[in-house]
C-alpha cells in the first residue's frame, strides 16, 4: 500500500514537472534566475481597471527572459504603487533583490500616463524612474518599453520585448495548404497575417529599419522574391527571372538585397540586386549550390551555404565581390548563417551526431557551440540584442518556435496556435 | 488534366501499334489513390471465396510521373531512366506538349539549401530529357525544396516519398 502510494505520487511529481516546464520556461544549465517582485501597479481613472495590466505584461517579460522569476503576488508583503511607500525590510525579507512599483493615471478620453520605478533591495535606492505617456492602443508597447528599459538596468543587456518577429505557417485548408506569412510581438502577442497564399511561402527578411518584408513566394508555381512594405501592405515583386529566384537578405543600409538566383540551368548563385535600380551583380560563379546569403553587419561581406567542398558548409565573399574563403570545418553539415547583429557570432543549421541543431559559432574563436536539442532544428535568427535567438524545431508533426539564449543556457518554448509554424526571423530595434 | 491524360494514352498507344513494341512493360501506378476509380476489397469473412468485382483503373496505359531519388542524390536511379525515356519520346513525338519538372527534397536540413537539392533533382531529369532530343524551350523547371511534402511523417519511409521530381504536363 505505501508502495502504491509512493509510486503514484512520483508520478504526479512528474507530470507536474513536465507540464510545468512546457508552460512557462526550460531553464537549462546552470543559469539561476534572479528574484525580483513586480508589484500590480496602482489604477487612476474612470472605471473599475486599467486598459491592460501592465504589471502582469511586465512579469511575463521578465520571466520569460529566462534570468528573472518574479515573485507570484501572493508572496508580496505589501504592494506599493509609489516609492515612498516602498519597505525595503519587507522586500528583503522575501528575498527579492529588485522591485518595480508604478501607476497607470487617466487623463483623457484615450490619454493615459504610465509610471513605474525600479528599486535596489539591497542597495536601497531607486535604480530607474520614468513616466510615458499611452493609449489603449499603446499600452502594451508602453509595458514593453517598461520591461526593456528595467531589464537593461539590470542586466547591462539592451531588451528586446518591444520588438516583433515574422514567421511562416502552414495549415490544411480542405484538399489545399494555406500558407500565411505572420508578424506578432515577440512574445507571439498582436499575430497579424501579411500575406496568404495556397503555394508556399519562404525566407521572410526584415529591411533594417523594420518597415519592410522581403519573402519568396510561389504564386503561379514559380519562385519570385518580392518586398512588402508593413504599413500599407504595398508589394512589388523584386526578382522573378527564370529557375530560383530565393533567399533574400537586407543590406544593412536597406538598399540592396542578397538573392539567389537559379536560372534556366538550375546553377544556384548568389547575387546582389539593388532594390530601386534591380541592378544585379553576381558573386559567385561556382557550379554547386551556392545559397542563403546574408550580409554582415558591417556590410563588407556576404556570408551563405556552398556545397562546393560536397556537403553543405558556409563561405563567405566580399561584398565587392572575390573570391569565397571557407570558414566552417566542424562537422559534416552547416548551412543557413546568419550573424548576430554586433557581428562577433554566427548562428547557422549544423549535423549533430545525426540532428539538425542550431549552433553559434565564435567568429574570432571560431569554437562552435550547440544551443538547441532537437532532431529537426533550423532557420537561426538573433534577436537585435545579439543575446537571444530564436529558431524552428519540431513538436510531434508540427513546427513550433523556440529562443535560447546565446550562451546556449536559457531554452524556451514559444506557444502558438497556429498548426505548423517555421523561419521565424526576429526584427531590428524598433526606431522611435 | 484528363485532356493530357487522354492525350498521352492516345499518344502511347499510337506509339505502340507504330513501332511494335510489346516489349515496353506497363508501367507502374505511382498514383496511390486510384481507389475512387471503383476498385476495393472486401474481407472474406467466413464463407470462403467471396464475390469478385471488376476493375477500372483510368491510370493504366498512362505513363507514370513520379521519379524518386537516394538520400543526397539527384541521379535518376536505373530502373527509372526507362519512364524518362518514355516521356523523352513523347515530348519529342508532340512539340507542342509541355513540361514542368517539380524538384523536391525531404526535410532534413535548411530549406533553401533543399531548394537547392529539388532543383538539382529537376535539372537532372530535364538533361536526360534533353539527351534523348528534347528541346529545352519544352521543359520548365522549379524547386519546392521540402515545402510541398507528400508524405507529412519523419520516418525514413516519408523521406523516401519525399526526395522526388513529378512531372507535369502544363498545356
Amino acid at each position: 500500500m505505501l508502495n502504491r502510494l509512493k509510486f503514484s505520487l512520483a508520478i504526479l511529481v512528474f507530470v507536474a514537472g513536465s507540464s510545468y516546464a512546457e508552460l512557462v520556461i526550460d531553464v537549462q544549465g546552470v543559469a539561476q534566475p534572479t528574484p525580483v517582485a513586480i508589484v500590480p501597479f496602482g489604477w487612476e481613472g474612470s472605471g473599475a481597471a486599467m486598459p491592460l495590466d501592465v504589471a502582469a505584461v511586465i512579469t511575463s517579460d521578465l520571466r520569460r527572459s529566462g534570468r528573472f522569476e518574479p515573485i507570484p503576488e501572493s508572496k508580496m508583503l505589501q504592494k506599493p504603487t509609489s516609492g515612498a511607500d516602498v519597505d525595503f525590510q519587507d522586500w528583503s525579507f522575501v528575498g527579492v533583490e529588485a522591485v518595480v512599483v508604478g501607476s497607470v493615471t487617466q487623463s483623457g478620453a484615450n490619454d493615459y500616463t504610465l509610471q513605474f520605478q525600479l528599486f535596489d533591495v539591497f542597495g536601497r535606492r531607486q535604480l530607474l524612474g520614468y513616466r510615458m505617456p499611452a493609449t489603449r492602443g499603446t499600452m502594451r508597447e508602453a509595458a514593453h518599453r517598461a520591461a526593456d528599459m528595467i531589464y537593461e538596468k539590470l542586466t547591462g543587456i539592451k531588451g528586446v520585448f518591444g520588438t516583433k518577429v515574422a514567421y511562416v505557417t502552414a495549415a490544411e485548408q480542405g484538399q489545399k495548404r494555406l500558407y500565411s506569412l505572420i508578424v506578432s510581438d515577440q512574445d507571439g502577442e498582436n499575430e497579424y497575417t501579411i500575406m496568404e497564399s495556397n503555394n508556399p511561402i519562404m525566407s521572410p527578411a526584415w529591411s533594417p529599419d523594420s518597415r519592410q518584408l522581403a519573402y519568396v513566394s510561389f504564386e503561379d508555381n514559380k519562385s519570385s522574391i518580392f518586398v512588402q512594405t508593413l504599413r500599407s501592405g504595398n508589394r512589388f515583386k523584386v526578382s522573378s527571372k527564370p529557375g530560383i529566384n530565393g533567399a533574400p537578405s537586407f543590406s544593412p543600409d536597406g538598399r540592396k538585397l542578397v538573392v539567389t538566383l537559379g536560372g534556366i540551368e538550375g546553377n544556384l548563385d548568389i547575387y546582389t540586386l539593388d532594390i530601386t535600380s534591380r541592378q544585379l551583380q553576381r558573386l559567385t560563379t561556382h557550379r554547386a549550390i551556392d545559397t542563403e546569403g546574408t550580409w554582415s553587419p558591417d556590410g563588407r561581406y556576404i556570408y551563405f551555404t556552398s556545397d562546393r567542398a560536397g556537403g553543405p558548409q558556409v563561405y563567405r565573399v566580399s561584398a565587392k565581390g572575390g573570391t569565397p574563403e571557407r570558414i566552417t570545418f566542424e562537422g559534416s553539415y552547416n548551412a543557413r548563417p546568419r550573424l548576430s547583429p554586433d557581428g562577433t557570432r554566427m548562428a547557422m543549421v549544423h549535423n549533430d551526431r545525426g540532428n539538425y541543431r542550431i549552433a553559434v559559432m565564435d567568429l574570432a574563436r571560431k569554437d562552435l557551440l550547440v544551443v538547441s536539442s532537437g532532431q529537426q532544428d533550423e532557420s537561426p535568427s538573433f534577436a537585435p540584442n545579439s543575446d537571444i535567438l530564436i529558431y524552428a524545431t519540431r513538436q510531434a508533426r508540427n513546427g513550433v518556435l523556440e529562443t535560447v539564449s546565446a550562451d546556449g543556457l536559457i531554452r524556451q518554448k514559444m506557444a502558438s496556435g497556429r498548426g505548423d509554424v517555421r523561419e521565424p526571423v526576429w526584427s531590428p530595434f524598433p526606431r522611435f | 488534366m484528363s485532356y493530357i491524360k487522354l492525350l498521352a494514352a492516345g499518344l502511347m498507344a499510337a506509339l505502340l501499334v507504330g513501332c511494335s513494341q510489346p516489349t515496353i512493360p506497363d508501367p507502374e501506378p505511382t498514383d496511390t489513390t486510384y481507389g475512387d476509380s471503383g476498385a476495393s476489397t472486401g474481407g472474406m469473412g467466413d464463407g470462403g471465396l467471396g464475390a469478385g468485382e471488376f476493375i477500372e483503373d483510368p491510370s493504366a496505359g498512362e505513363l507514370g510521373t513520379v521519379i524518386y531519388f537516394d538520400f543526397d542524390s539527384s541521379e535518376v536511379r536505373p530502373q527509372d531512366q526507362d519512364l524518362v525515356s518514355r516521356h523523352a519520346m513523347q515530348l519529342g513525338q508532340n512539340t507542342r506538349l509541355r513540361v514542368r519538372l517539380e524538384g523536391h527534397a525531404d526535410e532534413r536540413g535548411s530549406r533553401e539549401y533543399n531548394i537547392g537539392l529539388g532543383e538539382r533533382r529537376s535539372q537532372a531529369v530535364r538533361q536526360m530529357l534533353m539527351i534523348q532530343g528534347v528541346s529545352g524551350s519544352q521543359i520548365s523547371t522549379v524547386s519546392f525544396g521540402e515545402e510541398r511534402p507528400a508524405s507529412f511523417g519523419s520516418a525514413e519511409m516519408d523521406y523516401a516519398q519525399n526526395r522526388r521530381v513529378e512531372i507535369r504536363y502544363t498545356n
